[in-house]
């Protein structure tokens, strides 16, 4: 949980679309991909924020946009109440130090040409810190060493480390300036099962140590659950329904976060086994050309006349739980939705309030 | 007891490397029934997709030496000559590949490559092979099948080029489908709607499956038994409830408390399996998974557990040299949310220790 209750990150009304072009010579532009359209989110210091979605809802392109990879199409970043979407290109350096990015790949994430040691000392000599050779050289072993890999292998190359071994270089690299943000996308994908607890752990440790604010993409709802404080959920550009953990996964008000729950495989099979879900039909829609008004509204078991004349705008649902709906789940929707299993642990784990009102006052 | 359709013995698959030699596969057995789902979970490099690409011939020409038996309905696969084989592949055992995508023609329309599968192994006019191409599309829940079949791969999305595979591997009603990886390229929702549709066509065609997976969760719900595989071996096989209700091998303990969870409280500690998968070329001395075991003792490193029948537990086998009284009491703790390293002291109190080790470091070890 939040240390201090100053606000880091502020996200308002950002958009992002790539433009498809038709033409070599007089190139036209004759639509856009519709990756990121309108998010607004905050992070606060010390927390750990999730954005999960499916393939294609733009959450690693917020990712890039959050960290200036990507120029924004509108919209407004501020980190510590400064704009960085506007920061110059060549001005990056400063905001750079205060934000690092670990990514989902560890194999094409590092220079194959590099030793693990200038690969981790790289931050160093891009900012002129650390100048002395000797010292930066145990910067970057006390480094290694807190990431759990060993020191001595500061001069291999990414090659003669596994998968695991290589996100820890990534992770190295990107505490190295000991930044503010740390942004992981998709980090432990790549990963052997055995192997992904090794980093989750390492991130969550670090985070507790250093206090890093930590913003963590992913696909895997049960990691997300696991490592964030707040979970922000986004179909096709937007953001559909943003709260606390707790309060998500044992009471989703949007039908898109209920179907995702429920398509979640439980490794348990009593009772579970052949359990009826309630599954989504179809696929996602085209970004470059999403549906009118809302953009679930074509896959929705509860859609309405109204969801496809009128868009639904993220707001209260409940006391903490934010979403973009006109006909959030109510609490029996859920019960009937969501595998008993989960039912249990969310009467088991009573953090997060659970004070849903049966039904609910759509806006 | 009628003999079972598949039954794999002691199976060894090696590979010649300039590194060494690969010990891909190394004596596993199991069988499968007609109607049952067998699932195979294992890591990456753990042998379980060799296993499976061997029993179709497909490692016949990458220089693979390959002892054991797999007979299937009467003949052993192992033997068979490749046109007798080639009979039996895509006709009588299907296989579904993880990436729908590489797996389809991008040339080719969906249906001519559904009637291709069907033309191989049967005798029938084109018209009657594209009315079967139809059927197929409509059977995986494709819409508008006959509007889809003249359509190429890339207009299809991730789920449905993975119902194209299914179907295709359907087109000739095989006795064996082994679906390897089948949902690990799909969304969640989409690969909830991949299990529902396995599940589904099994209970209406009554054929064997075989499911290869990295992910406990996706063969919790749809199979009958499970073989957990390690470094080219079963380590533990049991049916489906036992596994995940009273598992004995420390890997599968190892990767059921790995995996972050929907059903377990939120702040619960992960325990991941310290180490990384051993190479199969120079593999451990005694117990390949002693040097990754919270519960090692110095026998462990020198002699290899067989895999042998848990007591009063029937189809359940773990190869495992803890004693079975030891491992369920580590369990129980285990399930209870004690970790491996306090639990450890079970096993040093034991034996009396000769040299206590101490708890291994959470991280990897040391690369090559």
């Amino acid at each position: 949980m939040s240390t201090s209750n100053g606000t880091l990150l502020e996200v308002k009304d950002l958009v992002k679309h790539f433009p498809i072009t038709r033409g070599i010579v007089f190139q036209r532009q004759i639509g856009a991909v519709k990756a990121v359209d309108g998010i607004s989110f905050d992070v606060k210091r010390g927390e750990t924020l999730g954005i999960v979605g499916e393939t294609g809802c733009g959450k690693s392109t917020t990712a890039r946009l959050l960290v200036r990879l990507l120029d924004r199409t509108s919209g407004s970043i501020l980190f510590e109440g400064e704009d960085i979407g506007a920061h110059k290109k060549d001005n990056l350096k400063g905001l750079h130090r205060e934000m690092q990015m670990v990514f989902q790949d560890p194999y094409s994430s590092l220079n194959p040409r590099k030793t693990v040691g200038s690969i981790i000392a790289e931050p160093f000599a891009i900012h002129g810190l650390l100048k002395g050779s000797g010292e930066r050289r145990k910067r970057v072993q006390e480094l290694m060493d807190r990431v759990g890999l060993n020191p001595e292998h500061y001069n291999r190359y990414p090659h003669e480390f596994s998968g695991g071994q290589r996100q820890r270089i990534g992770v190295a690299r990107a505490i190295a300036l000991e930044p503010k943000l740390l942004v992981a996308d998709e980090p432990v994908s790549a990963l052997d099962v055995s192997i992904q607890a090794q980093v989750l752990n390492l991130l969550r440790g670090l985070q507790r140590e250093m206090g890093l604010t930590l913003i963590f993409i992913a696909h895997d709802l049960s990691v997300v659950r696991h490592m964030c404080d707040r979970v922000a959920v986004m179909y096709l550009g937007k953001i559909v329904e943003i709260a606390p953990s707790d309060v998500l996964y044992s009471f989703p008000r949007h039908p898109y976060t209920g179907a995702l729950l429920a398509a979640v495989p439980v490794p348990n099979p009593t009772g579970e086994r052949r359990r009826k879900r309630e599954l989504l039909t179809g696929d996602v829609p085209s970004p470059a050309n999403p549906p009118q008004a809302c953009r679930f509204h074509t896959r929705c078991p509860k859609a309405q006349e109204l969801c496809g004349q009128d868009e639904p705008l993220l707001g209260l649902k409940g006391t903490t739980s934010e979403a973009a709906c006109h006909f959030p789940l109510t609490e029996s929707e859920v019960r009937l939705r969501l595998p008993a299993a989960l039912a249990g642990a969310a009467a088991g784990n009573s953090r997060g309030e659970v004070s849903g009102q049966p039904s609910s006052s759509s806006t | 007891m009628s003999e079972p359709l598949l039954q794999v013995e002691d199976l060894r698959v090696r590979f010649s490397t300039e590194d060494g030699i690969v010990h891909a596969v190394d004596g596993i057995s199991y069988s499968v029934d007609t109607g049952h789902t067998v699932g195979i979970v294992g890591e990456s490099g753990s042998g379980k997709s060799v296993s499976s690409l061997t029993m179709l011939g497909l490692t016949r020409n990458q220089g693979a030496e390959i002892e054991g038996r797999i007979m299937f309905d009467g003949r052993d696969l192992v033997t068979l000559p490749d046109d007798e084989l080639r009979k039996i592949r895509g006709n009588e055992i299907a296989m579904i590949f993880q990436d729908p995508l590489s797996s389809l023609h991008p040339f080719y329309k969906v249906g001519s490559q559904l009637t291709e599968a069907i033309h191989t192994h049967r005798d029938v006019s084109k018209s009657a092979a594209r009315d079967r191409a139809v059927e197929l599309l409509d059977l995986v829940g494709i819409p508008d099948p006959r509007r889809r079949v003249d359509q190429f791969p890339h207009e299809f999305s991730g789920g449905m080029r993975q119902r194209v595979m299914i179907a295709m591997a359907l087109a000739n009603e095989p006795k064996l489908l082994i679906a390897d990886e089948p949902t690990t390229a799909l969304d969640v929702t989409v690969q909830a709607q991949i299990l529902a549709l396995l599940d589904d066509l099994q209970s209406r065609l009554g054929m064997a499956i075989i499911v290869i997976t990295h992910d406990l969760g996706v063969v919790a719900e749809i199979t009958d038994e499970i073989a957990v595989m390690y470094a080219g071996r079963i380590v533990e096989r049991a049916p489906t409830r036992a596994i995940f209700g009273a598992p004995q091998h420390p890997y599968t303990w190892g990767l059921l408390k790995s995996i972050p969870r929907l059903d377990t409280p939120r702040d619960e500690e992960l325990v991941p399996i310290s180490g990384r998968p051993p190479s199969l070329i120079k593999r451990p001395s005694g117990c390949h998974f002693h040097p990754r075991c919270p519960y090692v003792r110095d026998a462990h490193r020198k002699v290899d557990p067989r895999l042998e029948p848990v007591p009063g537990d029937e189809g359940h086998a773990v190869a495992c040299l803890l004693n079975p009284e030891l491992r369920n009491r580590i369990w129980r703790g285990l399930a209870s949310g004690e970790t491996s390293a306090t639990l450890r002291h079970l096993v040093v109190e034991e034996d009396h220790p000769v040299r206590a080790h101490a708890a291994p470091r959470t991280s990897e070890e040391d690369p090559a």
